[in-house]
């Protein structure tokens, strides 16, 4: 119970922070902020010695009980590591905004409402068991996060950073909806330990490959990859510790915890395995080659995040490939997601010091424009060693963490060539090398940010602000991150057996059942191998290739300026949702009534035409009908010709008095069909109709009154027939198919003894059915009203008064 | 110029009274034989229609000094409140009732409820033909 109640306390801490900020002016409200996270942080170490025997612990609070909905905290090895991170990272994030953000100039109230807002998201993320809640907290990151990026929101730039982020995450969070709801009826349950136990049963069905994609989508959507990864760069307007948050840390990484989660059920699929480890291995590769073009310190940092975020995803593509070997908890395919969480630990102390660098360089200086930067090493000391760090950490270079999980990552990556399933034998050579190049690159930025900031000459005094060292609040945060960048280069396999081993064995429950199975010792130096000569390949060439940036870098501006992604985005977005459907919806809106009333009695008689037809409902027989008569013959012409003049009539006044003549006609056909009520009122009705018709035409304006023929259009034409033939049609095959016996037997029995009338026609109306009439005369009383009211109340003439 | 319609005013002095009675005729008679109260109204408006035009509007306004919105609406509470008397007698909504009655003058008569609800429409029509008729009429 108060396991899940854990996941809200950072909300339900959010409602007071308003109360903090405008009462207790003289405190920054960060400080009462970061006691959630750092209290969160240490309940949740309390559960390391339990995980890391490769237990869990499940909570659960029923939520939508009849639907099988509920709030479950479900802590094993991965989502334990994750909380940990979302709140560790959580509390150095909140202590360094305390002091990147003004107390006095900035809404700190709601930056720490979407801040804690987004904290709760993120728990509720990793914690969750049941698919629905999960989904639920996935669209609250989408949200909050929306919320902190556009937090300056009187920049444009912002808002357009928050709506495209929304857009796409979103829409991937919504492609994924349609992914659980399809696991669920599959499975029968929104659980997804259970779910995992009925693994190979879900493997067979036809719609595991549909829910897996869409899955995915929503994983990839959220994690930054291909082609989905350009909500990141201009995400990067949002303040920097929400960068180092969300966009490193934490949110980025819900993707790739979500295909770790799903690993377990989908790792039986080859679609699950090329997609994650093709798609990853292509970002990884794109956002590192295109991180060298940036010219904006968080530009760079976006775009290494989303390079290394593809290089997480290919390695737990490539550990999925371990279900499908014989024997993988001995082979080189036990790496591949050990390497995985390895790297993620890594990247989140790495990358989370680095923003924050970033963010400490644009406080100082006023600009993030890496052309105008440069000398600030001897100005910046402390910045600079950390930047340095993170960068080689990032980098690869011993004795940094990067080191360690890069070596692994290329174990994996060649362990690819031993695979000889679903195509691997031919492609599966690729992977190594697509890696090798990345890696060059990668070098290549991390070089390429700290010694253009930090070194070289550099105009100090062209700068937006004076430099000066940041204050030391600010550089507590990315201190304490890059200690661990050392230490954990020095501890690793202290990390492993508390952290690692126990999300490996949620990722890989087919492979080991325990930690200690987990047979992985992670050492700084493994003898002289391929890795390692791939790896002093990349210190070389990168080295090269950074130190003649310069010369090669224009090759960035060969690439066709209007075939980007953002392009494509765009266009979507405002080209073709925006104008485009304009045009097609104002192409039938035209605002002309005759064109609805054609679209409207097209539509309707081609669908009761075709269904009257496709179904084989139109049958005519003449069985039962009464013999026609002379006088009715002559009747019907008499129709047929008033009809006729009233459509074809040259001026208007023929018309009118053509329609009265078959509305006396109608009449005559009352009288002959031994209706006399109706008879009598078609009389009356028809005259004052008639009258009320020259009336109209009588005050029709004098200009422009052309006494013209209606022109002929084809296209009315056609509809005009269309509806006349459907009516027909219906007509005739509903006349022919009587089903039930009519219900006049019963009146014509009981008028005069239940009723006491003999009018049967006059009893129905007041009696049997006395109803319609009482509304029938509400409906007269309301036309009445309507017209006194349309021709007393004319504000227009008499200056706006009644 | 005003036109001495003397025949036509006459003339409608007279048949106004036939139409009228005409009227109240089909509209006793509906129970049994054609008409109610439907047709008897609109006949009655075609009467009061006759007086407009041998006269004037507000000559027949003074003659006939009745507000057609007022008779529109006694008409709907006639018709709803006798379809609402039988909900005091715990009886559905709309259940009439009748029986024959031996009255002074007119002898063994049947007396119906339904005659009432009849009644309301018959107002009902009288009341909207006026009223759009007159304001139509009025309009400058």
């Amino acid at each position: 119970m108060f396991q899940v109640l854990c996941i809200f306390i950072p909300l339900i801490a959010a409602l007071f922070m308003p109360f903090f900020f405008k009462k207790v002016r003289s405190i920054h409200t960060g400080w009462f902020v970061l006691v959630v996270p750092i209290f969160l942080a240490s309940y949740y170490a309390t559960f390391i010695p339990i995980t890391s025997k490769g237990d869990s612990v499940i909570a659960q609070l029923h939520w939508i009980p009849s639907l099988g909905i509920s709030f479950v905290s479900y802590l094993d090895g991965l989502s334990l590591l994750f909380s940990i991170l979302i709140t560790g990272i959580g509390a150095l994030v909140v202590l360094y905004s305390i002091f990147y953000l003004n107390r006095t100039k900035e809404q700190l109230h709601n930056f720490y409402i979407y801040l804690l807002m987004f904290m709760s998201a993120m728990l509720g993320v990793v914690q969750s068991d049941n698919m629905m809640t999960l989904y639920l907290f996935w669209e609250l990151t989408s949200i909050s996060s929306f919320l902190l990026i556009g937090y300056w929101f009187n920049r444009d730039k912002s808002r357009f950073g928050a709506l495209k982020s929304m857009m796409i995450t979103v829409a991937g969070g919504m492609l994924m909806l349609g992914g659980f709801v399809l696991l669920a009826l599959m499975g029968d349950t929104f659980s997804i330990r259970e779910l995992i136990a009925q693994a190979p049963e879900l493997a067979a069905n036809d719609l595991f490959v549909l829910a897996l994609i869409l899955i995915l989508l929503g994983a990839f959507t959220k994690s930054a990859q291909f082609p989905f990864y350009i909500w990141l760069p201009d995400a990067m307007e949002a303040p920097t510790p929400v960068s180092a948050y969300l966009h490193s840390a934490t949110m980025v990484k819900a993707g790739i915890y979500l295909v770790a989660r799903f690993t377990p059920i989908f790792a039986q699929s080859e679609v699950w395995i090329w997609l994650v480890a093709g798609i990853g291995l292509l970002t990884l590769f794109w956002g590192s080659f295109f991180a060298v073009k940036q010219t904006d310190l968080k530009g760079i940092l976006a775009f290494s995040t989303v390079s290394q975020l593809g290089l997480i995803m290919s390695l737990l593509g490539v550990g999925a490939i371990a279900f499908h070997v014989e024997g993988a908890a001995d082979s080189a395919f036990k790496y591949a997601t050990f390497a995985a969480i390895f790297h993620l630990i890594n990247h989140a102390t790495f990358k989370g010091s680095l923003f924050m660098i970033a963010g400490i360089v644009d406080h100082e200086t006023g600009t993030r424009d890496i052309r105008k930067l440069g000398g600030l090493m001897s100005i910046m000391p402390v910045s600079f060693t950390v930047a340095l760090i993170g960068s080689f950490s990032m980098a690869g270079i011993p004795p940094f963490n990067g080191f360690l999980s890069k070596e692994m990552f290329l174990t994996a990556m060649l362990s690819i060539a031993e695979f000889d399933l679903f195509n691997f034998a031919t492609w599966g050579i690729l992977f190594p090398i697509i890696a090798w190049i990345a890696s060059v690159f990668t070098f290549i930025y991390s070089l390429y940010f700290v010694f253009r900031t930090f070194t070289g000459k550099g105009n100090i005094a062209q700068l937006p602000h004076k430099p000066h060292e940041a204050p030391m609040g600010m550089l507590i945060s990315p201190v304490i991150l890059a200690v661990l960048v050392v230490g954990i280069f020095f501890i690793p396999n202290i990390v492993a057996d508390l952290f690692i081993k126990p999300a490996v064995i949620a990722i890989q429950p087919f492979l080991y059942t325990h930690p200690e199975q987990v047979d992985i010792h992670i050492s700084a130096w493994h003898g002289v191998n391929t890795e390692l000569l791939m790896t002093l390949g990349i210190f070389a060439i990168g080295f090269v290739l950074f130190l003649t940036l310069s010369k090669w870098q224009k090759i960035y501006n060969a690439f066709p300026a209007k075939l980007t992604l953002n392009n494509l985005y765009d266009f979507i977005i405002y080209e073709l949702s925006g104008n485009w459907m304009y045009r097609l919806s104002s192409s039938y809106m035209t605002g002309s009534n005759r064109r609805y009333l054609g679209l409207m009695f097209g539509a309707f008689s081609l669908i009761v035409i075709g269904t009257l037809f496709s179904k084989d409902a139109f049958y005519v027989t003449f069985e039962g009908a009464s013999p026609v008569h002379l006088h009715q013959v002559i009747l019907i012409i008499v129709l047929v010709i008033g009809t006729i003049t009233t459509v074809f009539a040259k001026s208007r006044i023929t018309s009118i008095v053509a329609l009265g003549a078959v509305g006396y006609t109608v009449s005559l056909f009352f009288v002959l069909f031994k209706a006399p009520d109706l008879a009598l009122t078609q009389l009356v009705i028809e005259t004052i109709s008639v009258a009320l018709f020259l009336l109209a035409f009588y005050h029709l304006p004098k200009f422009k009154k052309e006494q013209e023929r209606n022109r002929f259009k084809f296209g009315r034409a056609l509809v005009s027939f269309a509806v006349g033939a459907m009516v027909t049609l219906v007509a005739l095959s509903a006349h022919s198919q009587k089903l039930v016996p009519s219900i006049a037997e019963y009146y014509k029995e009981t008028v005069y003894s239940l009723a006491g009338g003999g009018n049967i026609v006059n009893v129905i109306l007041v009696d049997y059915r006395g109803f319609d009439t009482l509304f029938e005369i509400t409906v007269l009383a309301i036309a009445g009203m309507a017209i006194y009211g349309m021709i007393k109340l004319r504000l227009s003439r008499k200056g706006g008064k009644l | 110029m005003k036109i001495n319609n003397v025949i036509l005013q006459f003339t409608a002095k007279i048949v106004f009274f036939m139409i009228f009675f005409y009227a109240v005729h089909i509209f006793f008679a509906g129970h049994y034989t054609p008409g109610g109260g439907f047709v008897g109204g609109l006949v009655t408006a075609s009467a009061i229609v006759l007086l407009i035009i041998a006269f004037d509007l507000k000559t027949v306004q003074s003659i006939l000094p009745i507000n057609y919105i007022y008779l529109i609406a006694s008409g709907l509470l006639l018709a709803l409140g006798t379809a609402g008397i039988a909900m005091f007698t715990g009886k559905p909504f709309f259940t009439h009732f009748f029986d024959y009655f031996n009255l002074p003058i007119l002898g063994k008569t049947s007396l119906h409820t339904a005659a009432l609800f009849d009644l309301g429409v018959y107002l009902v029509v009288v009341g909207v033909t006026m009223t759009i008729i007159q304001t139509i009429g009025e309009d400058e």
